[in-house]
């Protein structure tokens, strides 16, 4: 019961959040000079009748309250409008929201298994050479810019011939079998996830680290030595479950992070996903575009943090109460 | 200067300290020690190599360094333009040289450079892009813009975000509550897209200037909310402390409590916050100019010069135009390694941790 109570509460909470948002993202586009129509008006396959509808549906001739309360009850709706190239936005969305899905959920799923075995090790081993290898490496990692990291791989792919370069699936992807399909994609999301994955891992190793530190530290942790407990228990019994709770809630943050990483990744490697979509809509001005994807990308990310709460919930009884 | 000497005794913060030195002096002194100006292009010199400078002549005695002129020259085998040197005439690398006109610091006007050849043979040490402009060259002037735009951007953060903290923290309340959903609306959309479609809305036909100056607000209004958050918080502890309730009783006004009370208690984070928020300033600005966002041509940044390295042929043949990459990510770097010794030790809490 308790805990129905608290998702409820939580999703009463995005509500606001997410009519600031659309606000804040609708007044910064609605006032900036530029004409939402433009290149729906120089578009020549696009006729006046789709045109005195997307007017109509915007509400462009009223005042920008009025526009910004219509807009919001077609999203609402589902309604999303139509691109500059007069496809609708929200098939254009449904096709690349998965494609960012499944790159992100393929990296962070990387990064925990890595990372928090590292970070673990590295905290157990406190100041060893390999702690300290470890150290170097992630200071790299997290200064390395993810769009010249993905040149360079883009140059590594191209030299050897391994990996297919840009895009999600090759040409002749129709005529695969399921098996070879899913081979195609793994083989293309190699490379942008590797990018995602050397650049969020440092964070989390250091982050996993500095937590388990600070649990080593405590007092149970000592008790539960002091009791006689071998190592391994205290580690793995005591100490990693409480030093992974504050993970969890750095999870929704991950996610968040991922998703402006991930736009500049998707550029470089042509990856057909949210953050490529966004900045084409942006670089063609496609306002109805833009405004959707960016309302999807605060969606994802407040949802990405709501499923954090409630994990963190599932672990730790503290919160729970 | 306590803190220099801590600095100097962790062995990755000197080096890092010692690089960032170097990197700005480079960048303060650009226009004399490069050997073209910001501009200066060669169109006949389109992505020349590298030039290669030698120490050991021909005859495998030690020289004073010289270099070949290269010349442009169509292969039709290839189908392309290929560099080759002219062997005929040997040119000096010599110091102190006359070349294009510049102000020396924006104010004394001058010819000299610091190397560079004599007339007749061009010196590219890095090579040069697409409109024959000098990579290493553009790399100390772009820096100029890469290495402070950081900076500036954290003079418009700091401000708004320890006022607004303020503000939020000391009152409570509604304030509070209405102060926080905003600034946790503006940290939900995802930070990279605000950033695109900000620089994009940005009206075209600007000066440089006036651009470099709105990327450094769109830079500071991506970041001031988070700051402001975590101010909020340090300012909700502090205003519970005995010595405020002693200056209301005294009747100090509000805001003279926020600014003169407790604010500056927030100081030690602030310096963390700052140094470790430099690289992402960084990072940010260098992704906006190469998707073509941010700073313009003819104007260099390290962002807008990797632009060119989204050509495959660039990447794959002209190796010299990913430098600026490599300095992005040396600078960052260096600034992330002397934000931890910094951080170590402003919070000797956090030494425990790390």
């Amino acid at each position: 019961m308790h805990f129905f109570k608290f998702i409820t509460k939580r999703i009463l909470q995005t509500i606001p959040l997410l009519i600031i948002v659309s606000l804040i993202s609708f007044f910064i586009i609605r006032l900036s000079p530029i004409d939402p129509l433009a290149e729906l008006r120089l578009n020549p396959s696009i006729s006046q009748e789709t045109l005195d509808k997307e007017i109509k549906r915007l509400n462009l001739d009223k005042p920008i309250g009025i526009q910004y309360l219509s807009w919001a009850k077609s999203f609402i709706k589902g309604d999303l409008g139509y691109t500059t190239a007069g496809e609708k936005v929200s098939v254009k969305l449904k096709e690349r929201i998965p494609n960012t899905l499944l790159l992100t959920l393929v990296v962070i799923f990387m990064t925990w298994s890595v990372g928090i075995p590292l970070g673990i090790a590295s905290a157990v081993k406190k100041e060893s050479s390999f702690d300290r290898l470890l150290t170097i490496l992630s200071s790299i990692g997290m200064a390395i810019p993810s769009f010249f990291f993905a040149i360079l791989m883009l140059i590594f792919a191209v030299k050897t011939g391994w990996f297919p370069v840009g895009g999600l699936t090759s040409y002749n992807f129709n005529e695969m079998s399921l098996g070879g399909k899913i081979i195609d994609i793994a083989r293309h999301l190699v490379l942008p996830a590797l990018v995602l994955f050397t650049i969020s891992l440092s964070g989390l190793q250091r982050q996993m680290r500095a937590n388990m530190l600070e649990v080593l530290d405590s007092d149970y942790v000592k008790f539960a030595r002091a009791k006689g407990l071998s190592e391994g228990k205290v580690i793995f019994k005591h100490a990693l479950r409480n030093a992974i709770n504050p993970m969890i809630t750095l999870l929704g943050f991950e996610f968040a992070g991922l998703l402006s990483g991930a736009a500049l990744t998707e550029y470089v490697f042509q990856y057909p996903g949210l953050g490529r979509l966004i900045l084409e809509a942006v670089m063609k001005s496609d306002i109805n575009l833009v405004m959707a994807s960016l309302m999807m990308g605060t969606i994802m990310l407040i949802l990405g943090n709501l499923l954090a709460d409630i994990l963190l919930m599932l672990t730790d009884p503290r919160v729970r109460n | 200067m306590e803190i220099i000497e801590k600095i100097f005794k962790d062995k990755f913060a000197k080096i890092a300290f010692i690089v960032l030195a170097v990197l700005y002096l480079l960048i303060l002194f650009a226009d004399f020690i490069a050997p073209y100006t910001n501009t200066y292009s060669n169109r006949n010199m389109s992505y020349a190599p590298p030039s290669q400078v030698y120490t050991i002549d021909e005859n495998g005695k030690f020289s004073r360094p010289y270099t070949y002129n290269l010349i442009r020259e169509y292969e039709p085998a290839l189908m392309q333009t290929i560099y080759k040197q002219d062997r005929s005439q040997k040119y000096y690398i010599k110091l102190f040289v006359k070349g294009e006109k510049y102000k020396f610091l924006g104010l004394i006007p001058s010819d000299r450079h610091l190397f560079g050849v004599d007339n007749g043979c061009e010196l590219h040490l890095l090579g040069t892009d697409i409109n024959g402009r000098d990579v290493f060259s553009r790399l100390l002037f772009g820096g100029r813009i890469s290495m402070t735009i950081g900076f500036l951007s954290l003079f418009i953060v700091f401000p708004i975000g320890l006022l607004y903290g303020g503000i939020s923290g000391y009152f409570g309340g509604i304030v509070d509550i209405l102060m926080m959903r905003f600034a946790e609306a503006v940290m939900a959309i995802p930070s990279f897209y605000l950033l695109i479609i900000l620089a994009a809305i940005l009206p075209s036909g600007m000066t440089s200037i006036q651009r470099f100056c709105l990327i450094i607000v769109i830079l500071a209004l991506i970041g001031w909310a988070g700051f402001a958050r975590v101010v909020r918080g340090m300012v909700l502890s502090i205003k519970k402390e005995d010595f405020i309730s002693a200056e209301k009783t005294m009747g100090a006004s509000n805001l003279r409590i926020i600014l003169k009370h407790i604010l500056p208690q927030t100081t030690s984070y602030v310096i963390i916050a700052m140094t470790l928020s430099v690289p992402s300033y960084i990072l940010a600005e260098s992704g906006l100019s190469f998707l073509g966002l941010g700073i313009q041509q003819p104007d260099a940044s390290w962002g807008n010069m990797l632009k060119e390295a989204q050509e495959f042929t660039n990447i794959l043949y002209r190796p010299w135009l990913l430098t600026p990459g490599i300095l992005i990510f040396i600078a960052v770097l260096s600034f992330n390694l002397l934000g931890d010794a910094i951080r170590d030790f402003l919070d000797p809490k956090s030494q425990t941790r790390n």
